[in-house]
């Protein structure tokens, strides 16, 4: 089932088009690889996704029906989640940034409690529970960012680079432990990216934006050996890069 | 020096026998100083938050005036609200010109730019990516502002202290639109500078400890307020 799809959509700021999209849509249970240069339009079109910001043109659907963006809907968007490169904690506890989305949706203490303490053991930051979370290391606090939003239960979960500012050994541990979450969960994900690797490593199916056209989508592994004219001069510089 | 001696002793002496006058004084200003930075901090703040999170036409406008508002000359904030409370002003009906009103009238006057525009200045410091994360976390709009709140609470605090500083020592306006009048309107400010110029400088020396020590306990509780550890 299609989850979320775009239709006719554009994307306008500044009289430049950053997104133009007439059709994509994303599948229930996927695990979805955006990839792109920088500038695509990547982090646009996942604004646009998660109803945080209103396309200048086209329709947003919600399970086949079109939804604005707008702060009425706060209940479609309390059912997606969003994790960002920069972890963005708050100056308080690592509990307590890892409680607050269901605090704002003024869920039960004790299932607050028990569940802080379950994702943050899943993401093994359990002993940074009482640590500020300002005081953390990069790795530590992009993990406490991951919890934070699956916790959440996401229907979709939308990830903006979430490795991109970690050093290598980091990020291919978080990588590793975070690939064994969402097989677990079968979080229907939406994973933007402009690593060729970590897309491979961790997506089913990979989307290549370029100058805000999805130039090429279907299955990681097909998209990554078979790329198309405007999508080869970027994917071949990352399989010239693999060779090494 | 000799004065200066002989005034800091008469000054303990002052205080330690507990003038009626002097505690008089110490309690409007008080009073009044209290009254006039929190009306200015339940208006300022939200206005600042308004101002600093949304882009409107003419917001340039409304800054620059904010702006221009915070450097305000006390004796001209004075100087408007008297003609604002004369007899014949707008509001000259009411009776408040050289009541304890009008000098909270008139520190609002000067202190409110300072809170608005010192909230302003923190929102509009905070990253967009910051305000998307609340709002991808669910957040409603007031539960927003709640978090961005405690995100700048060092600024805002910063912001009521500067705006008090300014009310605790301003002088001018109080005494224009409060007249000093004794054991009603006088203040600890405007009475320093009527002990001064009658040549009292024991009794001024005494009032700027106690203003001295007012500044110093509010800003030292406020202080304790901004940097305890935070929770959400
Ligand atoms: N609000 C905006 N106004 C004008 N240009 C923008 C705005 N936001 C992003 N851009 C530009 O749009 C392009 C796409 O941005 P973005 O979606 O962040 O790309 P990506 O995430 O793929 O790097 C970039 O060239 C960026 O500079
Ligand atoms: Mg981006």
């Amino acid at each position: 089932m299609k989850i979320l799809q775009l239709k006719d959509v554009k994307y306008i700021a500044n009289k430049q088009t950053l997104l133009d999209i007439p059709h994509f849509s994303l599948q229930q249970g996927d695990l979805l690889g955006i990839i792109g240069p920088n500038g695509a339009g990547k982090s646009t079109l996942l604004k646009v996704l998660s109803f945080l910001q209103a396309p200048t043109k086209g329709q947003v659907l919600y399970k086949g029906e079109e939804k604005q963006a707008n702060s009425l809907n706060l209940e479609l968007r309390r059912r997606f989640a969003v994790a960002l490169q920069q972890s963005l904690l708050f100056d308080t506890t690592v509990h307590n940034n890892v409680a607050l989305g269901l605090k704002l949706r003024k869920e039960n203490k004790t299932v607050i409690n028990e569940k802080v303490d379950y994702w943050l053991e899943k993401f093994n930051v359990a002993s940074l529970s009482k640590k500020n979370a300002r005081s953390l290391s990069g790795g530590e606090a992009q993990r406490v960012n991951l919890a934070r939003a699956l916790i959440l239960a996401p229907e979709v979960l939308f990830l903006d680079e979430p490795f991109s500012a970690l050093d290598f050994p980091t990020k291919a541990q978080l990588i590793q432990d975070f690939k064994e979450i969402l097989n677990d969960t079968s979080t229907t994900t939406f994973f933007v990216s402009h690593d060729l690797l970590e897309i491979r490593h961790l997506t089913k199916s990979l989307a290549v934006i370029i100058d805000g056209n999805v130039k090429q989508m279907g299955n990681t592994k097909e998209v990554i050996e078979q790329p198309n004219e405007a999508t080869a001069p970027f994917l071949n510089k990352w399989k010239e890069l693999y060779t090494l | 020096m000799e004065i200066f001696i002989d005034g800091i002793i008469k000054a303990i002496k002052m205080i330690l026998s507990g003038d009626k006058e002097v505690f008089d004084i110490t309690y409007t200003t008080l009073q009044v100083c209290l009254t006039a930075i929190l009306i200015s901090t339940v208006v300022g703040i939200p206005l600042g938050v308004l101002l600093g999170l949304n882009s409107f036409p003419g917001k340039k406008i409304v800054l620059v005036f904010v702006n221009i508002g915070m450097g305000l000359p006390p004796v001209v904030a004075g100087l408007y609200i008297t003609m604002l409370l004369w007899r014949s002003g707008p509001l000259g009906n009411l009776g408040l010109l050289y009541t304890t009103h009008a000098i909270i009238m008139a520190q609002v006057l000067v202190s409110l730019p300072i809170i608005i525009g010192l909230t302003a200045a923190a929102f509009q410091q905070i990253d967009h990516k910051m305000l998307m994360q609340i709002k991808a976390l669910g957040a409603t709009g007031f539960q927003r502002i709640g978090l961005l709140l405690r995100e700048t609470k060092l600024a805002i605090l910063a912001a009521i202290m500067a705006g008090l500083g300014r009310v605790l020592a301003e002088v001018g306006a109080a005494m224009m639109v409060g007249g000093n009048i004794k054991g009603d309107t006088r203040i600890l400010t405007t009475s320093m500078v009527m002990e001064v110029s009658k040549g009292n400088f024991d009794v001024a020396i005494a009032l700027s400890f106690i203003l001295m020590s007012l500044a110093f306990m509010i800003t030292f509780l406020l202080t304790i307020l901004q940097q305890r550890k935070q929770r959400v």
